[in-house]
């Protein structure tokens, strides 16, 4: 009741600072296909990523309130085989602010509509290299990690650990190779060893349950000091473990895992954040609902901070050194002037606690630590933001 | 901290102390433990451990020391304590999720940061009556009462702002932005300036009361540690208000400003992760709560060196003192 008596003072007392100041977000939802998975005991939520935009939204509007400052968040969602530039080109007619979660291929083609042309786009869900690399795009900033910021920050966990020799059995789905080559480039890049590495292709001569083919599977192995999984759709990773020939630590997509985000965080005030999520959804909060929440949050502490709602202004301050985002990892979020992927800590978890948080300490960058994780400024070949 | 330095620190700390403090209490909550551990300032020893509500975190005084306040956030509860028993003697309504509050010069209203519901609470210790909740920004914590009672201040971690309320109608007069993650506020110089903590901004911002407008930024390099890593949080007065020491979190260093010039003067180097920290009673030691390590570092203020470690609970976060 009181909160009900004040709210209606609040709004009626406190004028705002500067003028009223609006700013529309579109989100765009790209529907794939989703392949079948041995189990079906954790499906994607349906509003995954949506949902942490919204948390965002909330948060921005609470600040802005105090500021003379609103949102609002579009959204739309593409159904597979419906068409996804249509959709985005719809959004972008209202507003040159969009959080898209697509892959790499629509994510591209999205960004090279002339109606996108000095816009602003979030990449919330594609980890793809290219898109920071030579695929980079000016109007493209990215607030998911890349595959290579998540295996450079288990590579890093590896090397702590002196698990110096690995083995690493991969999918067949498109996923599952990025990450297999985002795990070797980072494996070369730490100095550590893939002595053998084997398909999981359900096509093989299988005729026994996962669990009780891993052991015979994993034989041919011999020893080591641990095993990299690259199943990034949750197919047959989870019945691996504790099933293997040799008993030896699991990582990458199952096991010791490096996430955007877990429900697992609750340092640096993540509790916060998880329990404003938890309340607001009725869920946990996932990789991608970060992401989103961090795409709105940048947009939010831009106008904030310059009280503008043109593109030019803030896309400027964003990638400003005067940029800061508070992010619940324990340190300032920025993004890289040089590809637009957001620097943030990439936690490692299993799905009971938080193990680490990388960048782990001891290794060190000239610039800022939290570039020891993806590609770096010297090895990146993109271009559109020089 | 080696063990030869721990060593080498309690010596010092007997052989230094020829001047004893006056004698006096500090309570340290320890936030993952559900408890308060009571420092002799004499001793420099735990002499006692009392049971509190879940997850305690800030924690005050009356003005006679007769009760004391704790915030059992995960109680959603404000629990009043008698310090002479350790017994709950009962729970005031504080709103969801209490973190930190600040007791009027009055010494009956308590205003309470209500951390998951963006709203900062006031409630009256006497009646045990919500008096009135102020709407604020997202995930408010660092709370502050001017000296003449008349402004009470909200800092918002998510909003990066300092909430100005005007104690007297209960209503916001102004908002200030500030760096990101504001923390912790405090009034100096007879409460003509109010200063504010950025956690992740790195900084701490000092207002003209008077005209709510910023009147310096002090930010911190501490050496051989990345800027990042330097989060100011708490912070505490000298006598006089010469010098602020200022908590840098998971630098694990306690920083001196001088607060006429607001440059930095030192650096001391304490637990890991500092929190929160209390003065004894002639403000000659200070005690600061490291909540990864679990212990409470003793600085002499005078020297400037950290003098002992103290064990106490688990994630200690909060500290005030009696006498």
């Amino acid at each position: 009741m009181f909160r009900a008596v004040f709210l209606a003072f609040v709004l009626v007392v406190c004028r705002p600072v500067f003028a009223d100041t609006m700013l529309d977000v579109g989100y765009l939802h790209v529907e794939v296909p989703q392949p079948p998975t041995l189990s079906n005991l954790d499906p994607e939520p349906r509003n995954n990523g949506l949902a942490g935009a919204q948390t965002g939204l909330e948060d921005n509007l609470t600040t802005g309130k105090f500021l003379g400052q609103t949102y609002t968040l579009n959204e739309k969602s593409v159904a597979v085989g419906d068409d996804a530039l249509a959709a985005a080109q719809a959004l972008l007619a209202t507003t040159p602010y969009l959080i898209v979660d697509a892959p790499a291929d629509v994510l591209l083609r999205i960004a090279d509509l002339p109606e996108a042309a000095g816009a602003i786009l979030f990449n919330s869900a594609a980890g793809d290299i290219a898109l920071r690399d030579a695929d980079c795009r000016a109007n493209m900033l990215h607030s998911v990690p890349s595959d290579a910021m998540r295996t450079d920050a288990l590579a890093q966990v590896l090397v702590q650990k002196r698990w110096s020799d690995l083995v690493m059995i991969t999918g067949t789905y498109a996923e599952d190779i990025a990450y297999a080559d985002a795990m070797r480039t980072s494996l070369t890049k730490f100095g550590l060893r893939l002595s053998d590495e084997k398909t999981w292709d359900a096509d093989a001569d299988m005729r026994r349950t996962a669990a009780q083919e891993i052991p015979l599977f994993t034989q041919s192995f011999g020893d080591y000091d641990a095993m990299i999984i690259a199943d990034e759709l949750g197919d047959f990773g989870r019945y691996v473990l504790y099933n293997t020939w040799q008993a030896r630590p699991i990582v990458g997509s199952e096991g010791l895992s490096a996430r955007t985000w877990s429900p697992v965080i609750e340092q640096w005030g993540a509790a916060q954040l998880q329990s404003r999520f938890e309340e607001q959804h009725g869920r946990d909060m996932t990789g991608q609902d970060y992401a989103a929440w961090a795409a709105m949050r940048t947009l939010g502490e831009a106008v904030t901070r310059t009280n503008a709602t043109d593109p030019k202004t803030l896309r400027d301050y964003i990638l400003s050194d005067a940029f800061e985002l508070a992010g619940f990892k324990g340190r300032p979020l920025t993004y890289r002037t040089w590809n637009g992927q957001l620097r943030q800590p990439i936690a490692i978890v299993h799905p009971r606690a938080l193990v680490a948080q990388a960048p782990l300490e001891g290794f060190l960058h000239q610039v800022n630590e939290l570039d020891t994780l993806g590609i770096d400024q010297p090895e990146s070949t993109c271009e559109a933001y020089q | 901290m080696t063990f030869a330095t721990r060593t080498t620190l309690a010596a010092c700390a007997i052989a230094c102390m020829t001047v004893p403090a006056s004698a006096g209490e500090i309570w340290i909550t320890n936030e993952k433990d559900d408890t308060v551990s009571v420092i002799d300032t004499d001793t420099l020893e735990v002499i006692k451990t009392y049971e509190t509500g879940e997850r305690p975190r800030g924690i005050t005084f009356s003005k006679d020391f007769s009760r004391v306040y704790i915030c059992a956030s995960d109680s959603d509860a404000v629990q009043v304590m008698d310090p002479n028993t350790g017994k709950i003697l009962h729970d005031l309504p504080s709103g969801e999720d209490p973190e930190q509050f600040v007791l009027h010069p009055d010494d009956v209203h308590l205003y309470i940061a209500n951390e998951d519901d963006a709203i900062t609470t006031v409630v009256n210790t006497q009646t045990r009556k919500v008096v009135a909740q102020i709407d604020v920004g997202v995930e408010p914590e660092g709370m502050a009462v001017s000296p003449d009672g008349k402004i009470a201040i909200t800092t918002s971690e998510t909003t990066n702002m300092a909430h100005w309320i005007d104690t007297s109608t209960q209503e916001l007069f102004a908002n200030t932005l500030v760096d990101s993650r504001p923390r912790h506020a405090e009034f100096a110089k007879d409460g003509t300036q109010m200063w504010v903590s950025s956690e992740i901004g790195g900084t701490l911002t000092v207002f003209d009361t008077a005209t709510q407008t910023e009147q310096a930024k002090i930010s911190f390099e501490v050496q051989g540690v990345h800027p990042d890593r330097v989060q100011p949080v708490g912070f505490e007065f000298t006598e006089g208000d010469t010098h602020a020491f200022v908590a840098l979190g998971p630098s694990n260093h306690v920083a001196v400003v001088n607060a006429d010039t607001f440059e930095v003067e030192d650096y001391i180097l304490v637990g890991r992760r500092v929190w929160h920290m209390a003065f004894n009673a002639d403000k000659s030691q200070l005690f600061t709560t490291n909540g990864v390590s679990g212990d409470v570092t003793v600085i002499d203020v005078a020297s400037r060196t950290a003098i002992k470690s103290i064990k106490v609970g688990r994630f200690p976060w909060g500290a005030a003192f009696r006498p």
